[in-house]
């Protein structure tokens, strides 16, 4: 029994962190129409600059604000340098385009940082709590903290302010949007800077626990898209249960099946998930404008 | 060149059409032939001014790469769907060829074996998914060539693991004395692997023509006007991802020959990108496409060597900046450039 609670807590843990990938992905994903290949590149950056600077002695709560920005910052370069100049482009050039962004900046941590793997320690030390059995990290915590503030951020941002309606309609149809007055390129810097935003949080809250290195983006981008596929694409609470479902699919592959596989689940998931119900848990049906 | 890529016959006078190839044929050479000829002799030029077998090993690879890659055009630049797992069918290629001859099976069954279940595997993952817009094929080939890699790696008992592999069996040379001829290694898996890369260009290109071809081309322009003229969309896309992998174990299985060792990232990650990326920089439309970016993309590395360091960065740079400053690639870009100044 302490054992399944056990593993219930670190599928919640890493689950979390893949809501909060997922959710990013979410956000480009329905601004835009792009998936993002490199949105577990912000991960990356926000782990790998939060060790750079807690390493060289800064205090971990002006280490982390800039991590996520550095990330942000990241973001919207990626936008306006990349994906912008080829926004009419087709499907087709995006996915490369996305693709290519995510190695790039793959290899260029790997110039600035190091190959070396990181971690810190938690934020709130890493002494285990002990709850029923089950001892829980308090930076799994955090994580899920995290990722909750995260979503309600976004429910909040997306239907209640301005700039997040902006956001919202551009995402449906951008040239009504901008007929109306909508700045529709401000509305696209600001989701790929959310996003980006938000990837690199996932990081900084995550490495403590899973530690980081500059080349396991791809890896975390997969495990965000077999979230957001398996809740169904496009949608924030999709992204979440989605995230947390996958987490804990891992965790159980992990202790009851192989630990070497682990990693595996996550492909299963999204092969059955095409195979089966491509439009995911709470997706709606996946009708194609032409 | 003709039949495929840049522009292509208004098809409203179909006699145009179909008096192309009759004409082609009068003269006794078609596209398909033309092209086995061209690579034909490329592979003779190297040949010739090849100095040692570095060159060769180096030249095996480039024709190699140009093998997979033209698989990569059938299903990037003809029908227009990205691939991120083709190393996984390389390396199933690849494992196959090693691996079976320790079980007792001759070598040209073992690579037989590797490629039809390359293409057995791209059957039944492919149908059901390429139903489903261009991104999902993206990410669940990425999940499988991960999950490839993974098998690969992990597997030692069957692979090695991570550390690889060698592999036994058969050397050219041998096929090249039988006819009387003495060639080191080196050159001799340089000319198979030539030959190799000509005949996957000349059935890429007659492909390009046929009426299969004509139909993948018409999904790369639009799928719903596809479906409108009565191709069976799924069956075709289906098809040209098949006929990818089958591309890719081919020249994974002559990879694991000519080396006569193979590692598990044969099929990571970064080699299917790198695949993409040859294909993208070349241009994805055509063979030579193919040729020329897996040429760069091969002898690059050779020559400067600060090119490990940055390779990452190197080849991320050249998709983001192909895909947004010359998106069909290099050799159209060329002949472009080429066509303007001479009119």
């Amino acid at each position: 029994m302490s054992e399944l609670s056990q593993f219930l807590v670190s599928g919640v843990t890493v689950g979390a962190i893949y809501a909060a990938i997922a959710l990013g992905f979410t956000l480009i994903y329905n601004a835009s129409g792009v998936v993002n290949f490199a949105q577990g590149e912000f991960v990356v950056i926000g782990g790998m600059t939060a060790a750079a600077l807690i390493g060289a002695g800064v205090p971990v709560w002006i280490a982390a604000p800039l991590a996520v920005f550095a990330g942000m910052l990241v973001g919207v370069v990626l936008y306006q340098l990349a994906i912008k100049p080829a926004r009419e482009a087709p499907l087709v050039s995006l996915i490369i385009i996305t693709i290519g962004a995510s190695i790039f900046l793959r290899g260029a941590m790997q110039a600035v940082f190091d190959k070396q793997i990181h971690r810190y320690d938690g934020f709130s030390g890493d002494a285990p709590l002990r709850v029923g059995g089950a001892t829980i990290l308090p930076q799994s915590l955090w994580i899920v903290g995290g990722s909750i503030a995260v979503f309600a951020f976004l429910a909040w941002f997306l239907n209640r302010t301005r700039a997040g309606r902006g956001i919202k309609a551009t995402a449906s149809n951008r040239m009504a949007a901008a007929l109306v007055g909508i700045n529709t390129g401000r509305a696209m810097n600001l989701s790929f800077a959310l996003s980006a935003a938000i990837g690199a949080l996932a990081g900084v809250l995550a490495t403590p626990v899973t530690f980081t290195s500059y080349d396991v983006g791809v890896l975390m981008a997969l495990k965000g898209f077999s979230a957001t596929m398996l809740g169904g694409v496009g949608s924030p609470l999709g992204a979440l249960a989605g995230g947390l479902l996958i987490g804990l699919i891992e965790a159980m592959t992990a202790g009851y099946i192989s630990s070497d596989y682990k990693d595996a689940s996550a492909f299963v998931v999204i092969l059955l998930v095409l195979f089966l119900r491509p439009q995911g848990l709470f997706g709606a049906r996946i009708t194609e404008r032409v | 060149m003709a039949g495929q890529g840049t522009t292509t016959v208004p098809n409203g006078a179909g006699q145009t059409a179909a008096a192309k190839p009759r004409r082609a044929a009068r003269r006794g050479i078609g596209p398909g032939l033309r092209t086995f000829l061209i690579f034909a002799v490329l592979v003779g030029l190297g040949a010739l001014i090849f100095p040692s077998s570095y060159f060769y090993r180096v030249g095996t690879l480039v024709w190699i790469n140009t093998l997979a890659v033209t698989g990569i055009v059938v299903l990037l630049g003809y029908v227009g769907l990205v691939s991120l797992g083709h190393a996984g069918f390389f390396a199933i290629g690849a494992y196959a060829t090693a691996i079976l001859p320790n079980y007792g099976i001759p070598s040209p069954l073992a690579m037989l074996a590797g490629v039809a279940l390359a293409g057995g595997l791209a059957l039944v993952v492919g149908r059901p998914i390429l139903k489903l817009s261009g991104y999902y094929l993206a990410i669940a080939t990425l999940g499988l060539g991960m999950l490839i890699w993974m098998v690969l790696s992990k597997e030692a008992w069957l692979t090695g693991g991570p550390d690889g592999m060698v592999v036994s069996g058969m050397n050219a040379r041998n096929l090249f004395k039988l006819v009387g001829l003495k060639l080191k290694s080196a050159e001799a898996w340089y000319w198979v692997a030539g030959f190799a890369a000509a005949i996957g260009a000349a059935i890429a290109v007659n492909l390009a023509g046929s009426p299969t071809g004509r139909a993948l081309r018409a999904i790369h322009d639009s799928d719903v006007a596809a479906r409108s003229l009565g191709i069976d969309v799924a069956r075709a896309k289906s098809l040209a991802f098949v006929i990818s992998a089958l591309y890719a174990a081919v020249a994974g299985a002559l990879l694991a020959l000519a080396n006569g060792y193979i590692t598990p990232e044969t099929g990571g990650f970064m080699h299917s990108v790198e695949m993409v990326t040859m294909a993208v920089l070349g241009g994805a439309s055509s063979v030579f496409g193919a040729l020329v970016g897996a040429l760069i993309l091969t002898a690059l590395p050779q020559l400067l060597t600060v090119f490990a360091d940055y390779e990452h960065m190197v080849l991320g740079g050249i998709m983001v900046l192909t895909m947004t400053l010359m998106r069909r690639g290099l050799v159209p870009f060329i002949a472009d450039l080429w066509t303007r100044r001479k009119s």
